[in-house]
């Protein structure tokens, strides 16, 4: 086995083995990698990260496909982290979102890697930020990342991307829809998809009607939310969305809007992997604990929140190994 | 901690059937492997592109169209010019014993035609991946 720290050299010149290993260990999460992960830290933090966030069904993945095109003409190397859920029974993935993207296969710009959510919940994977920066220092000037199928409150992706475009579909919900907190609020812009289908226009009106209320009430005006119009089928809308793209990439590395948002994406990383740690450190503590105390509350001699806090202080004793006892 | 072995299941060349391969997507699924599947119509340089990119821990190649003497060695050329010789290369489908002895001449692993049990196929590349151990 190759040791971690001698895949970072090679992963920043570019070789795909490389990458591709490296991002294996991020997601194996082995103390191993850890030294490694952190050298690409250090050198990370140039490109572009692009989330993209939608409902099953939408055209992400479509989507992913013709804005990779797109950026491959304007001479940048892309990657991109393509997430689909395992399943809560057997572990297992299907990962199909390469299928929509076979056009950029054997380009040496494009690096596209599938990932399974592995039970993280919020649309993303564990180690999806760690292959983000892995890419980054490998020398892609955007990386994407393409959430699961998400529903209405998997809104992770924002706390994680420089830029988040929400793609809806058409006839998908009346403009109630649209007035509802969650995902179309985290929207930095919204693309409507399929706008070949006549139904288009009202998805569109909503959208819009629903950022002027958005303006209306809370007047934030350092950037104004475009709504997108796209079809894939007919190669339209691609332009502008290039364009939105672009200027939002200024937005947030040039104004001091962008630099609370790097500052905030930190923050969000930072306890999120605090957040793995704990359960990781709970999960291994708990497990000869857990059982005598479930015992307990299955015969009603306690109640949940006393034991639970009984488990937590077990668990999470210095000396609870997991090993002992 | 072990992780979900990654597969790559794929289809070359002009072949339309996948039924197959996605009863095998399935059921290597439901044994807790994280499974890719490349589509359709793929040609070899894409396939091994995108084993070496997603870093599987197999590559199962689908074919039902007899192509498989033009397939294979184009794939394990372009796996040893990538230095790519540790990945578990397998065939599916229907293709006759002497090209079945042909193929593993090649370097293919195993080959599991039409009439494997789903539980074969998932014993089988549990224990590939046992045998090549930490990479």
């Amino acid at each position: 086995m190759t040791p971690s720290r001698d895949l970072v050299a090679r992963v920043a010149a570019g070789a795909v083995p490389a990458i591709g290993r490296m991002i294996s260990r991020a997601e194996a999460g082995s103390p191993e990698a850890r030294p490694a992960l952190a050298e690409i830290y250090r050198r990370a933090g140039r490109a572009h990260v692009v989330g993209l966030t939608g409902v099953p069904g939408s055209g992400k993945s479509t989507l992913v496909a013709t804005l990779t095109a797109h950026l491959r003409k304007a001479g940048q190397k892309v990657g991109v982290v393509a997430i689909d859920p395992s399943s809560p029974y057997s572990g297992g993935a299907i990962l199909g979102d390469r299928i929509r993207m076979a056009d950029h296969v054997c380009d040496a710009g494009v690096y596209i890697r599938s990932m399974a959510t592995r039970g993280a919940m919020g649309g993303m994977a564990r180690a999806a930020l760690d292959a983000v920066d892995i890419l980054d220092v490998a020398g892609f000037d955007t990386v994407i990342i393409e959430t699961v199928g998400v529903g209405q409150d998997e809104v992770e992706i924002a706390r994680a991307s420089h830029t988040t475009v929400v793609v809806s579909a058409p006839g998908l919900g009346d403009e109630i829809q649209a007035i509802k907190a969650g995902i179309l609020e985290i929207a930095d812009i919204h693309v409507v998809s399929k706008c070949d289908r006549s139904d288009a226009n009202r998805t569109l009106t909503d959208l819009k009607q629903m950022l002027t209320l958005g303006t209306l009430t809370a007047g934030r005006t350092e950037w104004r939310v475009p709504v997108i119009g796209l079809s894939a089928y007919k190669g339209e809308g691609f332009e502008t969305l290039m364009t939105a793209i672009g200027n939002h990439r200024r937005v947030a590395f040039e104004t001091e809007a962008g630099a609370r948002r790097r500052a905030a994406i930190a923050r969000f990383r930072l306890e999120k992997t605090a957040e793995t740690l704990l359960i990781e450190r709970f999960t291994r503590g708990a497990a000869p604990v857990a059982g005598p105390l479930a015992e307990r509350l299955s015969t009603r001699d306690g109640d949940p929140y006393g034991l639970a806090t009984e488990l937590l202080e077990q668990a999470l004793a210095p000396h609870a190994s997991g090993a002992s006892t | 901690m072990s992780q979900p072995i990654r597969v790559l299941l794929a289809k070359v060349g002009l072949d339309g059937h996948d039924r197959g391969v996605k009863v095998v997507a399935r059921t290597l699924r439901d044994a807790g492997m994280d499974v890719i599947y490349s589509g359709l119509h793929r040609t070899p340089e894409e396939v091994v592109t995108a084993a070496i990119q997603e870093d599987v821990d197999v590559l199962g190649v689908s074919l039902l169209s007899g192509v498989q003497l033009t397939v294979f060695p184009k794939i394990f050329k372009l796996l040893s010019e990538q230095q790519a010789d540790d990945l578990i290369v397998i065939a599916g489908g229907v293709m006759p014993d002497e090209d079945v002895a042909a193929i593993k001449e090649m370097g293919v692993r195993e080959v599991l035609l039409q009439d494997t049990p789903p539980d074969l196929i998932v014993s089988t590349l549990r224990r590939l991946v046992a045998e090549r151990g930490e990479r």
